[in-house]
């Protein structure tokens, strides 16, 4: 069985957003850019049951400008086989990733398609649904545990909702998109990097694969979150009875 | 008692220089010159009679160590004191609480314990000025105080000074952004001045694992070494200026923010590492660096302690103006972070490596610099000066491989007790120390090394179960003796304090120490003997 990943490259997890001046969007230039946090859980999973033996090979797949060439480097350093990159230009919206992924799946063929729930840039939540409904594949959506049957050919899934745990059974393919608590992502060997330097790499543009990118979205403004007001220490309990009735009007 | 074994060399030319016999009850005595209160306050050591000393110092100043008995010529307080400084500084920043009290009479290792019966927080110059003043007139001995993380017992007080805590002056003043000088108050914590210049762009020139609670006026005061000093060298060289309240309550404006200024003897370096002997800093100006977006993290193993210096070697070669940082730390201390702070997971899990290095590189083009590292480790791997390694591939890796170097000193608190030595060794020497003190240990306790190779600065740990003079007695002063054989300072970065008060002879000789400037400075009223006088440098010169 094969197992296809996406990586997505985004600001680093670590940094202090800023927004640009114009309000366009958030500032990314001389920005630590990194691999999305759940993406390389996702990319663990894979290389998990790669080593488990109950998969032959990891592809790795990632969209955007030639500079996301870096994320699928790492990517292969940790482990990955081999590695895609769809060049596109602006911005991908959810639903241009899931639409150029169908096509990547039509190609590969492969067993399991496991994705990040979310990336931290844009929080989006979707892309993973979206492949789902379009690949008419059942989906494992916040994955928390995953075991895979190769006899049976299906995937136990625990995901991760608010009431607890809930168990999924789903046939293969399927697409799973990983929650947190999934495990615990690999650190990139210096062996490793070196071998992923001579790891094929495919590169694709959305015309050949016949996906028109386009988005029917428009961001009208990006703003940061109002600052949270400093508090203030009060000197006796009139003075805070005071405040909550007249500043708070709570009592 | 401690018994004085240094170097016959040593022993001579302090006779010369002092044509005094060492004395059988305290070798220092000759240092002992009674002066009057106003002028220079001395210790008088007396080793026969405890009196003051609680049960925390004698465990620490036992056997190995010279026992410090309070001079009786300072005062004691009295309800005067408390109502002058209330009316002073207000009620809020006087306090005689005793919780409060108790954890700013106790260093971070709880390894030296002070008795104050008050706290005084002063908000700017002119209060420390006048509680300075206020205190010399008193003859009412101080200790100057800042986040208190000190490890060699230097920023508590030994008996009963007042403990003068300036983490309320903690503003910062300017910040130039053309040519990056920061001048601020002396309270300001590390941490918040990085973030404050991160925001600007900009970096603090040095960076330690206290950074969250040390000031930066502590920091300047101790010449604090850390983690960047490697790159962007030592507070001599990047602190542009400083303001200092002296014992006498006079206040040195030498607050300047020129990188050059040739005009008479530039005072402010007598400041920086005086650990508060000479008066206390109140504001500080400090060149930093801009921050540069590329910051790459290696964590590399090495067979052999050999391999690390070639390593060092090479990287200084290799990576040049890139190289930021180089650490190391040995296989016992990886153990000890691994098994006692929770959440760290070894980066080489493989099997264990005998020496682990971490390389920072820090530059201002990210496929350059990162080209640059990979090749540099590449070929270092061919040529086997590596046997393992892993490169951070976000912050958070870089974070964790950090977390394994800094939490070195908190994993050594946690596994019990530790006799903590930072020492300047040449670097091909450094380990062959660690090595003698385990074979001398045997059994007894583990022998932990680590520190900052690139800078020649070893931190030896002892660690054991608990503290005990048998340990003591086979660490001391065999580690001084063997490091002053090598003509290397028995403080790199973390001064004198307490705990070495006596032992700067192991590192500087006796002409140096009683050279003229060094006891006139003290006479010529820059030093009125009030602040500190129980500790580090104030001690030996006096």
């Amino acid at each position: 069985m094969k197992i296809m990943v996406a990586v997505k490259r985004v600001v680093d997890y670590a940094v202090k957003i800023r927004i640009k001046p114009d309000k366009s969007g958030v500032e990314t230039q001389n920005v630590k850019m990194s691999m999305n946090p759940f993406c390389e859980i996702a990319l663990e999973e894979a290389l998990k049951i790669k080593e488990s033996g109950l998969a032959k090979e990891v592809v790795a797949v990632t969209m955007g400008p030639s500079n996301c060439v870096d994320t699928l480097r790492t990517g292969l350093a940790m482990g990955a086989d081999r590695g895609i990159h769809v060049e596109a230009a602006r911005d991908l919206v959810p639903l241009s990733v899931a639409k150029v992924l169908k096509k990547l799946v039509e190609v590969e063929n492969p067993g399991l398609l496991i994705l990040g729930k979310q990336a931290i840039d844009d929080d989006c939540n979707q892309t993973g649904q979206m492949i789902a409904a379009l690949l008419g594949w059942p989906q494992g959506t916040f994955a928390s545990k995953v075991v895979l049957d190769k006899e049976k050919q299906v995937a136990t899934v625990d995901r991760e909702v608010d009431g607890g745990l809930e168990t999924l059974c789903l046939d293969l393919p399927a697409v799973i998109t990983t929650d947190l608590r999934l495990n615990q992502p690999r650190y990139a060997t210096l062996p490793n990097i070196m071998k992923a330097k001579s790891k094929p790499i495919k590169r694709y543009t959305p015309e050949e694969l016949n996906v028109e990118i386009k988005s029917d979205l428009e961001v009208v403004q990006v703003t940061e979150p109002p600052k949270r007001k400093a508090g203030v220490i009060l000197s006796s309990v009139d003075e805070l009875i005071d405040k909550l009735k007249n500043e708070a009007h709570v009592i | 008692m401690e018994k004085w074994r240094a170097t016959s060399n040593l022993r001579r030319s302090l006779k010369s220089i002092l044509n005094r016999q060492l004395s059988s009850v305290s070798e220092f005595r000759y240092l002992n010159e009674k002066r009057s209160c106003q002028s220079s306050f001395n210790l008088i050591r007396d080793c026969k009679s405890l009196g003051q000393v609680n049960a925390i110092q004698h465990r620490c100043f036992s056997s190995a160590s010279t026992l410090v008995q309070r001079n009786p010529s300072f005062s004691t307080l009295n309800s005067d004191d408390i109502s002058y400084f209330k009316g002073l500084l207000g009620e809020k920043s006087v306090i005689q609480d005793e919780d409060r009290l108790e954890t700013v009479n106790t260093d971070w290792m709880h390894k030296y314990k002070g008795s104050s019966k008050l706290l005084l927080l002063p908000r700017s110059t002119e209060e420390v000025a006048q509680i300075l003043r206020y205190c010399n007139s008193r003859c009412l001995a101080v200790v100057p105080q800042g986040g208190n993380t000190g490890l060699v017992g230097g920023s508590v007080p030994v008996f009963d000074e007042v403990i003068v805590n300036i983490s309320s002056m903690n503003n910062i003043i300017s910040f130039d952004k053309v040519s990056g000088i920061l001048v601020c108050e002396a309270g300001c914590i590390l941490e918040n001045l990085i973030s404050f210049l991160d925001n600007q762009g900009f970096i603090m020139p040095l960076d330690l694992g206290a950074k969250g609670s040390c000031q930066i006026g502590g920091n300047v005061s101790t010449n604090a070494g850390g983690l960047r000093l490697v790159r962007y060298g030592s507070l001599h060289g990047n602190v542009l200026g400083l303001e200092a309240v002296l014992a006498n309550g006079d206040v040195l404006d030498m607050l300047g923010t020129l990188r050059k200024d040739n005009t008479g003897y530039d005072l402010k370096h007598l400041f920086i590492g005086s650990e508060g002997s000479l008066g206390i800093v109140t504001k500080v100006s400090i060149l930093t660096p801009p921050k540069l977006s590329s910051v790459n993290i290696a964590f590399l193993a090495c067979n052999d302690y050999s391999s690390c210096q070639k390593l060092l070697m090479e990287a200084k070669r290799k990576l040049g103006e890139i190289l930021s940082a180089f650490e190391f730390l040995d296989t016992e201390a990886m153990n000890l972070v691994l098994h006692q702070l929770d959440g760290v997971r070894n980066p080489l899990p493989a099997s264990m490596h005998n020496f682990y290095i971490l390389i920072e590189t820090t530059g201002s083009d990210e496929s350059y610099n990162r080209e640059k590292l990979e090749a540099f480790l590449l070929s270092s791997m061919e040529g086997g000066l590596i046997s393992d390694g892993v490169l951070a591939q976000d912050i958070n890796q870089a974070s964790s491989f950090w977390r394994i170097r800094e939490g070195v000193p908190e994993a050594l608190m946690k596994a019990g007790a530790v006799y903590k030595y930072d020492l300047s060794l040449p670097v091909e020497k450094m380990y062959d120390l660690v090595d003698d003190m385990r074979i001398r240990l045997g059994d007894l306790a583990k022998v932990v090394g680590y520190g900052h190779l690139g800078d020649g600065n070893l931190h030896l740990n002892v660690s054991a179960p608990e503290y005990d003079d048998k340990i003591l007695e086979q660490i001391e002063p065999y580690v001084y003796e063997w490091t002053s054989k090598h003509r290397g300072s028995i403080s790199a970065e973390h001064g004198l304090g307490l705990m070495k008060a006596n032992k700067i002879y192991y590192s500087k000789s006796a002409e140096t120490v009683s050279f003229p400037l060094n006891k006139k400075m003290q006479r010529i009223s820059l030093f009125a003997g009030c602040v500190s006088p129980s500790h580090g440098c104030t001690s030996c010169l006096n």
